[in-house]
């Protein structure tokens, strides 16, 4: 009875091991393949790669946030003609995500979503979109008031905006900088996102 | 370790593991209905890690380890999903996988044939609202904003919309789906006046030139379709300051965002204008205007709204020109004019998808208005009967329009976007006119009731994303005339390329005689238009390209037949047609911050209707039409440029002169060609500091900039020898404003936050 028990025990053990070895392992795979992507196909694959690893495992946040993240890479890419189809996708990778969890990460992506709508029609859609992707930063920041890619991304918003409106170049620099003092100074989690330092010190650079 | 103690199962397990390492190799393709591949569409074998994402040929390949029967499942967002079960042996296999597309409101096709939508959430919209604003030479006024558009006449003397070949009452305007009876400020001879309706009342416009759906009815050529903002973004006061009008109201937003109210008044007095710039006709009354409104929103629980929205406006004026019969004498005119205008609306969803539309509105309208033919010293003049025609220029008419309405319009969803609606009106019109003749002791009393009543039923029918149609019919029954009509009407697009598509319309179209006509008899019938119509546009987010082509038939219409100089009856004997293409081009792309459309008619329309001899091209129409509206916003400076350049070929006018009984085309020409340079400018000073407590925007505008002489048409002199030339009241147009708003605007929040 006791050799069964120990044997039940064990199966599920190993079984449990495996999976969580194979889920660590392809994430950490594909993460590295999104960090060196280039391409929209490249980038729009691994969004599929992503959010079948997502479906698969259905309690993990990670790979849907990461699919979502992938698929807004293609938004900012200039060759993507059809933005409104591809925030469709994000937003569909998203909420997934979201309805496991809502964190900074996942805000911080919402705050990308929303900001590449409304730069499709500034003008008529600054009131809708501008409005839900500053909401979502702000949302992020209540999380977690440390994140250095929510400062980034305000940085970067106010780097875009003519200083008529409030934006510029001088409001932009202390935000880049305590964004990168913040990714100097956070450790993230086996598989949480790190991207945001170059780009942030790339931004701070064109402040000077 | 527990596994330590355990190799040998462990080892199995592994072996096991190892065996299935065996790969099925999956290849394939994922293409649309039509063929075309379905980039970034995902292959995937269910609850497996495995599967690949399809390439900008349709292509996809990858392998699998999973050994056995599973499911692959092939999604892409707008798509239908695919499943399909595979066996999995290590044979490769190779799959053709179709996906169908979903209907979709954003992607399926929307009716475009006879109809300019503008509003900032609607798909499809040609201008936002803002743009009916900023458009140079509107002033703020929707019709004239619309004027801009293919379609619309350049008629400058009366106010109305002159919608292909069709006169000013034949265009209605609906708010929140009741008729407005008075749309316009009252009529001053040969002076267009203003519509009583700001723009930013509304988040929605629809200008449709023909061909409109079965819900609406009443008006031969066009309706303007007005749609109220719901709730506002934010509580505010604010203040309107200008040497001709001045003006305070406020928007007051719960707290929890489910119900506001406001209110607001203003105050126009064009004398000091006139002091400055100085006017043909002489004003003995200046211009004065009182305007005054309420509202109140509420949003249900089930996410309607219910809302209510009056004006009241009191005017007075009272302007001296030359007479056209004697050279030494002037004809005064005055007016005074009292309007109340109220419409309740309640929108609401009721379960099962299906939606209802209430609305009641009631308005009541007063003229006091007369003439005197004065001398060189102001004096009244009387005359012998010799002269009769000079004693009817001596009256007073005191009239009164009273229009209450009811309708209700259901809408049931059947799918994603087809639907069904049907709905009923009733409208009850007292219309009555006293009028007076000192020289005859005349004193006429007219008058009369209408019940009118109507019944529509409209199906709009997506067969795929690519075809739509829309088809109705609406039965209408009037008691004054005691005559019942049906209509029906049908539309259809299709889309024929990423951007493109082509609609048609077909529609009969109904409309009662005017009231001035209805006084005299009502021994008359509906006046019909048939409109057919093809439209082909192309539109891309910041380019929109259409041409319009279209005809349309007059029957029944109105025909004069004379009894005396004075008095008249009238008949159905009227017929006429229009024809014409169009073309409309708005560009925000090309070059950077400056936005343009270009509008050009072209029609080909006579009629034979009221005091016409015979099919004549209305004296309202102009052969070609052409505008072009510019609008630039500089940042640095703060400030915005708007210009507009109108021109028109000239347009006919007759001069029918009765002889026994009997009209005769005496005499008949052609003006010059109608040309406007408008120019506008706004400076908004606060868009620097979005965190300023004070709104402030400082607006100047200039009408006909470059001072041409503009000439609608002439009246002619009794004895037919003299004609005199009717113009605008004077060359240009100054209007200077500052517009100042106290409150917490969000949308620079928005702005501040986020960009």
């Amino acid at each position: 009875m006791q050799k069964t028990l120990l044997f039940l025990g064990l199966l599920i053990t190993l079984g449990a091991t495996a999976q969580s070895d194979r889920y660590t392992a392809a994430m950490q795979k594909n993460i590295t393949l999104l960090d060196s992507a280039k391409t929209i196909d490249q980038l729009q694959s691994l969004a599929g790669t992503f959010d079948r690893i997502g479906d698969a495992e259905k309690t993990q946040w990670l790979p849907y946030y990461y699919a979502a993240l992938a698929q807004t890479w293609v938004g900012w890419n200039p060759e993507t003609k059809d933005k409104d189809g591809n925030a469709a996708k994000i937003k569909s990778y998203l909420s997934k995500a979201e309805a496991i969890e809502k964190n900074a990460e996942t805000y911080a992506v919402e705050n990308m979503l929303s900001t590449q709508q409304m730069l499709m029609d500034p003008q008529t859609r600054w009131a809708t979109n501008g409005k839900d992707a500053s909401d979502a930063l702000q949302k992020g920041m209540s999380i977690d008031p440390n994140n250095p890619r929510l400062y980034y991304l305000q940085a970067m918003s106010l780097f875009g905006t003519p200083p008529q409106f409030g934006g510029g170049k001088d409001k932009a620099k202390p935000v880049f900088e305590k964004s990168i003092a913040l990714f100097k100074s956070t450790q993230p989690k086996p598989l949480y996102p790190t991207w945001g330092l170059p780009q942030a010190e790339q931004g701070l650079a064109q402040c000077q | 370790m527990k596994e330590m103690r355990t190799p040998a199962l462990f080892l199995t397990l592994l072996l096991t593991a190892g065996g299935l390492t065996a790969q099925t190799t999956i290849t394939g393709t994922v293409k649309d209905g039509k063929g075309h591949p379905i980039r970034g569409a995902s292959v995937t074998i269910k609850d497996s890690y495995d599967g690949a994402t399809v390439d900008s040929l349709g292509n996809f390949r990858f392998q699998t380890t999973e050994k056995g029967t599973f499911t692959l499942v092939t999604t892409n967002i707008g798509y239908n999903p695919v499943e399909e079960p595979v066996s999995l042996s290590g044979v490769p296999i190779q799959l053709h996988i179709v996906l169908k597309e979903q209907l979709s409101e954003l992607k399926a096709v929307t009716i475009t044939a006879g109809s300019f939508t503008a509003g900032d959430a609607k798909r499809g919209a040609v201008l936002s609202s803002l743009d009916v604003a900023t458009t140079a030479g509107s002033n703020a006024d929707i019709t004239a904003a619309l004027k801009t558009l293919p379609g619309a006449q350049q008629v400058g003397e009366q106010e109305g919309l002159f919608v292909r070949g069709g006169a000013g009452y034949e265009a209605k305007q609906y708010i929140d789906g009741t008729l407005v009876n008075n749309p316009y400020y009252s009529s001053v001879p040969d002076i267009a006046q203003r519509g009583r309706f700001s723009p930013f009342l509304f988040k929605g416009t629809v200008f449709s030139t023909g061909g409109y759906s079965a819900l609406y009815g009443q008006a031969l050529s066009s309706v303007v379709l007005l749609e109220s903002i719901d709730l506002p973004e934010k509580s505010e006061i604010d203040a309107t300051i200008s040497p001709i009008v001045i003006g305070a109201g406020t928007q007051q937003l719960a707290k929890n965002k489910q119900y506001s109210y406001g209110a607001s008044y203003n105050y126009v007095n064009a004398a000091a204008y006139f002091a400055l710039v100085p006017q043909d006709a002489d004003y003995f009354r200046m211009p004065q205007f009182h305007n005054g409104d309420a509202n109140f929103r509420i949003r249900t629980k089930s996410g309607g709204m219910i809302k209510y929205y009056t004006t009241f406006a009191y005017n007075d004026l009272g302007l001296r020109r030359q007479d056209w019969d004697s050279l030494n004498m002037k004809d005064a005119f005055g007016l005074t004019n009292h309007n109340w205008y109220n419409n309740l609306s309640w929108r609401d969803y009721i379960g099962n998808g299906w939606k209802m539309d209430l609305g009641a509105s009631y308005s009541t309208n007063l003229d006091n208005l007369g003439q005197q033919v004065q001398n060189a010293m102001n004096q009244p003049q009387s005359f012998p009967d010799s002269v009769f025609w000079m004693s009817f220029k001596n009256f007073n008419i005191d009239q009164r329009q009273d229009l209450s309405q009811i309708r209700g319009v259901f809408d049931k969803k059947l799918g994603t976007l087809s639907a069904i609606r049907f709905g009923t009106e009733y409208w009850y019109a007292y219309n009555y006119q006293r009028y007076k003749n000192p020289a005859y002791n005349t004193d006429s009393l007219f008058k009369f009731h209408d019940n009118f009543n109507s019944l529509f039923l409209e199906s709009d029918i997506y067969l795929t994303n690519a075809l739509a149609a829309k088809v109705g019919v609406r039965y209408e029954h009037s008691t004054v005339i005691n005559k019942s009509d049906i209509a029906p009407r049908v539309s259809l697009a299709y889309r024929t390329g990423p951007e493109a598509q082509v609609s048609l319309a077909y529609g009969v179209f109904y409309q009662k005689p005017e009231n001035s006509q209805l006084f005299y008899t009502a021994n008359v019938g509906f006046t019909k238009a048939t409109h057919y119509i093809i439209n082909y546009q192309k539109m891309s987010r910041d380019r929109i390209f259409r041409i319009e082509a279209y005809y349309k038939k007059y029957e029944d219409l109105i025909k004069t037949v004379p009894i005396n100089y004075f008095y008249s009856t009238y008949n159905n004997s009227g017929t006429g047609y229009a024809k014409g293409i169009e073309l409309f081009w708005r560009d925000k792309k090309s070059i950077k911050n400056f936005d343009y459309w270009i509008s050009y008619s072209y029609i080909d329309t006579k009629r034979n209707y009221l005091n016409y001899t015979e099919q004549l091209m209305p004296n309202y129409a102009a052969t070609h039409t052409a505008s072009i509206v510019m609008k630039r916003f500089f940042t640095k400076i703060k400030s915005g440029v708007n210009l507009t350049y109108t021109w028109a070929t000239g347009r006919p006018y007759y001069n029918f002169m009765l002889e026994n009984a009997k009209y005769n085309l005496a005499e008949q020409g052609k003006t010059r060609d109608y040309n406007s340079l408008n120019f506008s400018a706004e400076y908004v000073p606060s868009i620097s500091n979005p965190k300023a407590r004070t709104f402030i925007v400082l607006f100047a505008s200039v009408s006909n900039l470059l001072g041409y002489n503009a000439v609608y048409g002439y009246n002619f002199s009794y004895s037919g020898l003299y004609k005199q030339p009717i113009t605008p009241p004077a060359n240009r147009f100054y209007f200077i404003g500052c517009f100042l708003s106290w409150g917490v605007d969000r949308s620079q929040d928005a702005i501040n936050n986020n960009l």
